[in-house]
């Protein structure tokens, strides 16, 4: 008979965020920005069939890193749990701060019980307001904790150095192309310190937009808008380095 | 709800299993007693007073389609409502009206709305038009019991065919039976005068201007001979909800758009009452 050997508590939730971390850190890093009009989801993606970023519901948008099949249960019964929410009270009622707790009870749940496998996830849950102040993002990683974020935030493989990145960089009020500029640059970061290039064909870009007129802010930007906006954003921080010089 | 008050709070299973991308679907898994069909009704003697709503018409034209509606709710003999708005989205591509009982119309329209909002989310796809239009016929005949006991709802569908490139509308009966309508159609108690003046004024190159009087009109002759449908309510400022769906989506004409086309007819109307005149051959 073999006796089982003894894992210190402490031992095993190491082990399972070992893990879970692991497993996000897999993944390509996207990004969240605020900016003037909204908050802008910014990805390298190379499938054009499969999101990262997605509408769950008027103001609230969902953005996830890890692995696809966890994730995207995980934005299902999001949606789920916001039209059911919206059909029994009201659309008002359906809030980015409860779809986070319900995220972050879900995560936590299955990351603590043993007989779970934890999921190997980090979502943003990001809801635009009527004005830059009233907007919120939160960050979920695979514990079960919540992060409320301000500016911007990053998650997948390099989250620390392209966070780091962006907070040095990230200002209010920021145009979108700035934003979106800005975004692309944290993301080509390589680890060793080296740039490497993005074509915009690899980018999934997506916005929840207050300016809208439609009560749905949520909005993929792609093909030749993405194209004008890249250009755009290039050139003013062209302008803005030749300034400097 | 059960997601909120469970003691850990974690999404319940039902939410997390994948499979169909219907609302409804989910809804009669997870929450039967929420889906208008499973309610069942006590035996009644005699027909439940409710308010009713009347009048809504369809026209094509080459680029679209518009869908209009009288303001009106009757309940028997007395007006319920004045201002009620019987012509709703259904998404961006698409409209409905309803006639029949109120209450559950407006219920309906708001969980056909969900279930093509639910599908575009979670398939990152809408429906096709024809499949908008099977939903609906579903949801129809699921209230078949209550249409029984004298509350039905009868909608009108219409909406762009992105693929066809061309407006469309669907007309229903009680029973859920769904049949596409050429040109125009028009639901409800005033129907039958709203489609007599139609068919007299329709033509197949009517521009969108055209086709928003047009309907006005059918709504004002609607209104002349039907006692459930009410008319332009100059006093009170009370117009005829109009939309219109071409290929860049819906549109509703604002209330001065909508009571200047009203203003015009009723301005002609004064001196002659029975409207435009047809050719005699």
């Amino acid at each position: 008979m073999s006796t089982p050997f003894y894992v210190s508590p402490q031992q095993a939730m190491a082990d399972r965020a070992e893990y879970a971390r692991k497993g996000i850190a897999r993944g390509r890093s996207l990004v969240v920005l605020q900016y003037a009009d909204g908050i802008v989801f910014v990805g390298e993606n190379p499938s054009r069939a499969l999101h990262k970023f997605s509408e769950i519901y008027d103001r609230i948008g969902f953005a996830a890193a890890g692995k696809y099949n966890e994730y995207e249960n995980l934005r299902i019964g999001g949606v789920r749990y916001a039209d059911l929410r919206g059909y029994t009270y009201d659309r008002d009622d359906v809030t980015a701060r409860g779809l986070a707790n319900v995220y972050a009870q879900t995560l936590g749940t299955i990351f603590s019980s043993a007989g779970e496998k934890p999921y190997e996830v980090e979502l943003v849950v990001a809801e635009v307001g009527e004005t830059p102040d009233g907007d919120q993002i939160y960050r979920l990683p695979h514990d079960g904790s919540i992060v409320d974020e301000h500016g911007s935030v990053a998650v997948g493989g390099n989250a620390e150095l392209i966070s780091s990145y962006l907070d040095q960089r990230h200002q209010d009020g920021m145009s979108l192309a700035e934003a979106l500029q800005l975004a692309v640059q944290a993301l080509s970061r390589e680890s060793n310190g080296s740039q490497r290039e993005i074509p915009a064909e690899r980018l999934e870009v997506a916005v929840l937009d207050r300016t809208r007129p439609q009560q749905r802010k949520f909005k993929r930007i792609v093909g030749r808008q993405l194209g004008r906006l890249l250009e755009a954003g290039g050139a003013t921080t062209e302008a803005e380095s030749s300034d400097e010089e | 709800m059960e997601a909120n008050t469970r003691s850990t709070g974690r999404l319940p299973a039902a939410f997390l299993t994948p499979g169909s991308s219907s609302f409804m679907d989910f809804l009669s898994e997870h929450q039967p007693d929420m889906l208008p069909g499973n309610r069942q009704l006590p035996p009644t003697q005699g027909v439940i007073e409710a308010p009713h709503g009347t009048t809504i018409v369809a026209v094509t034209f080459p680029g679209g389609v518009v869908l209009a509606g009288d303001r009106r709710a009757t309940m028997g003999n007395v007006i319920a409502q004045r201002d009620i708005e019987k012509v709703f989205p259904a998404d961006e591509y698409s409209a409905v009206g309803i006639a029949g009982t109120a209450g559950l119309a407006v219920e309906m329209v708001k969980l056909f709305q969900l279930e093509l909002e639910h599908f575009e989310k979670v398939e990152g796809a809408q429906l096709s038009l024809e499949g908008k239009a099977n939903r609906l016929s579903t949801m129809i005949r699921s209230n078949l019991g209550m249409a029984m006991q004298g509350l039905a709802v009868v909608p009108l569908f219409a909406g762009y065919d992105v693929d066809r490139e061309r407006g469309r509308i669907f007309s229903y009966d009680v029973t859920g039976g769904r049949s596409e309508e050429h040109n125009f159609a028009a639901t409800g108690s005033g129907s039958i005068f709203a489609r007599g003046a139609m068919k007299k004024l329709f033509h197949d190159s009517l521009t969108e201007e055209q086709a928003t009087t047009l309907v006005v009109q059918a709504l004002y002759d609607a209104a002349d001979d039907d006692s459930a449908t009410g008319g332009p309510d100059v006093a009170r400022r009370i117009y005829p909800i109009v939309t219109v769906i071409t290929e860049d989506g819906f549109r509703r004409l604002t209330d001065e758009e909508s009571s200047e086309i009203a203003r015009a007819i009723l301005e002609r109307r004064l001196e002659q009452p029975d409207g435009p005149r047809a050719a005699l051959l």
